[in-house]
């Protein structure tokens, strides 16, 4: 008989999981009946609470804060521990004293997204109205939502203008769109990885891991909590998908090659004889440990929706308009899930605008993945970017 | 050339032997005006837009290489990687003050069509290109029979970016041609130093070593 071996259940149950989502261990701004989030599909959201952390203290000035987004599969736990899988912030290189986010000079948010399932209200949440978790029942978002509720957690913080926002993949968008939205509450902007609009290759990859998710009988047409149940088969097999587009096939091929995981030989079997298919098992079962597969479906469909330019009648530079906020774009040589010819696209609007932007292309086999991992002349960039804008800003401490 | 031609010491910059600034970027800074909005096309390492900044000029930069623009983007600058032959045409028409072409000119694949497009998106450029007249070149041309090599132009034939070499008698030509207004024009020696000023048109092909002219728009109807 052949040997068949599927994606291991998640070591964490879910119910901690859920847990998160409503009692977050991290800083909770919570908004009651009164101060609805009003999202794109309609709906007035109310109440809500959005989970984040912040690292560094905020200057007298409230000058010196830095809004960091995180992507897809990321949540607001930048730089420490994380609370479910105990593992090193997701931006640890990036973020820190002496990093190029200094923690020592800067004052750095991120929250977890509208959508999220990491203690910002979500599908995995609970709904106050029928003390149910949300699930399908949760309304579409959309990043300007992810953005706007953003802007009322910054209220809330008494912050008027921010520094520098700064994101990667969808945390990019999200960047690019707070400067859409509140170009006079953003001095400058870091847009990494990104786009401002969702490709057709990029929303076909998205529907896959989608249709995995539901495919899963455990879904339960995502009332899996009510049946106690959880589709981490079709959430794994979705993360599994969508891992590969953040890698390159030169990145896979240096890491993994054709070698075997710890035989010599195949087992004419369906077992993961290859190092590159344990490594994607692995990379599926430990994502389904700390994630909401119905939060994946909101937030995948969220960067789809996403196309700056349609809310201009299609005429990208009309969004950027004279802004006066600094850019900074970066891309990655090997990145084919947002490649160059996206931030190129940013560039030539945001001149076409007569923005001030800086654009680079970073030499880079690592894929998408690069602007996570340790590549030491996108910190350089980054650090030299936030430099000059805080020499500009007349930030303290900053000389000319 | 005669003793009273030295270089001196540009308005709001110190001595250019002391700061080791090129002889044809601190020229070129002195042809733009202070507060006014630069976009420097092939800006290199970004020296000459660092230049400009203290200054008090808001520069943009454009540079082919990858290197070139990410130095530029550690030291702060706004610069873009691009091309000049192909990028140029995503810029609005007057989006800057000055465009500027420094030694970039005789790389590109679309001379003309580099200049129309300055004019287009500036109300002024600035252009300096390297003088194929120069003495020298002739000399190695004439003498040595083979293509000529210079200190500032060390690339040998076969692996040189350069390829459309002019004269600075070739470029007033092709500024005539097209109809543009030459507000000023410099020639420089090997040193980076102006050449006399009221010298005819010859003495310059023949001595200059490069061209840095001041464009801007001829007048409809001229």
């Amino acid at each position: 008989m052949v040997k068949v071996q599927s994606i291991t259940s998640p070591a964490i149950h879910h119910e901690d999981r859920a847990h998160e989502a409503d009692h977050p261990s991290s800083l909770v701004a919570s908004f009651g009946a009164d101060q609805p989030l009003q999202l794109d599909c309609g709906v007035a959201l109310a109440p809500f609470q959005i989970a984040y952390q912040t690292y560094g203290r905020l200057n007298a000035a409230k000058s010196n804060a830095i809004l960091v987004f995180h992507a897809l599969t990321g949540d607001q736990h930048v730089a420490n521990i994380h609370p479910v899988t105990g593992k090193p912030g997701w931006w640890e290189t990036m973020v820190g004293p002496g990093r190029p986010l200094d923690t020592d000079r800067y004052f750095i948010i991120c929250s977890n997204v509208i959508g999220g399932c990491m203690g910002s209200t979500g599908p995995a949440s609970t709904n106050p109205s029928t003390s149910k978790v949300w699930g399908l029942d949760f309304p579409v978002i959309t990043i300007p939502d992810m953005v706007r509720a953003q802007a009322m957690l910054i209220d809330r913080l008494g912050i008027d203008t921010l520094f520098c926002v700064v994101g990667g993949s969808m945390g990019g968008m999200q960047a690019l769109q707070w400067t859409a939205a509140y170009p006079e509450r953003v001095f400058s902007a870091l847009a990494v990885a990104c786009s401002t609009r969702h490709s057709a290759q990029n929303i076909a990859f998205h529907e896959l891991g989608r249709q995995a998710v539901m495919a899963d009988p455990d879904w339960r047409g995502g009332r899996y909590f009510e049946h106690g149940s959880d589709p981490h088969r079709g959430l794994g097999v979705a993360r599994m998908a969508a891992h590969i587009t953040y890698l390159s096939d030169a990145a896979l091929h240096r890491k993994f090659g054709r070698r075997m995981q710890d035989r010599e030989l195949p087992t004419f079997s369906f077992d993961a004889d290859f190092q590159v298919e344990s490594y994607l098992r692995y990379q599926g079962s430990s994502f389904v440990e700390r994630f909401d597969a119905n939060s994946y479906l909101y937030l995948t469909r969220a960067m789809d929706y996403f196309d700056i330019a349609a809310d201009h009648d299609g005429v990208l530079a009309e969004a950027f308009r004279d802004i006066k906020t600094r850019y900074c774009v970066v891309s990655f040589t090997s990145d084919w899930l947002f490649p160059t010819s996206e931030a190129r696209a940013i560039v030539h609007a945001l001149n076409a605008s007569s923005a001030r932007v800086s654009f680079a292309e970073i030499e880079t086999d690592k894929g998408h993945d690069a602007f996570l991992l340790d590549v030491p002349e996108f910190f350089e960039i980054s650090r030299a970017f936030l430099h000059s804008a805080g020499v500009a800003r007349g930030l303290n401490g900053f000389g000319k | 050339m005669s003793a009273q031609q030295q270089v001196l010491p540009l308005p709001g910059i110190a001595s250019p032997v002391g700061e080791g600034y090129r002889g044809d970027h601190l020229l070129v800074a002195q042809m733009v005006e202070r507060g006014s909005k630069v976009l420097d096309v092939g800006c290199g390492e970004g020296d000459l837009l660092q230049l400009l900044e203290r200054r008090g000029i808001d520069g943009r930069g454009i540079e082919l290489s990858r290197e070139g623009v990410n130095r530029c983007v550690a030291k702060g600058l706004a610069v873009v990687q691009g091309d000049a032959d192909t990028d140029l045409v995503n810029y609005p028409d007057d989006a800057f003050d000055y465009v500027i072409l420094s030694q970039t000119l005789q790389a590109t694949r679309q001379p003309k069509v580099v200049l129309e497009n300055l004019l287009r998106i500036g109300r002024r450029a600035i252009v300096s290109f390297p003088n194929f007249g120069f003495w020298k070149m002739r000399l190695q041309l004439l003498v040595g029979g083979h293509m000529p090599r210079t200190e500032n132009l060390p690339a040998t034939w076969y692996d040189t970016p350069n390829i459309h070499f002019c004269t600075i008698k070739d470029f007033v030509q092709l500024c005539r041609e097209i109809n543009v207004k030459m507000e000023r024009a410099v020639a420089l020696d090997v040193h980076g130093r102006p050449l006399r000023l009221n010298a005819p048109w010859w003495f310059w092909n023949m001595f200059g070593e490069q061209g840095v002219f001041l464009l801007s728009r001829a007048e409809k109807g001229r």
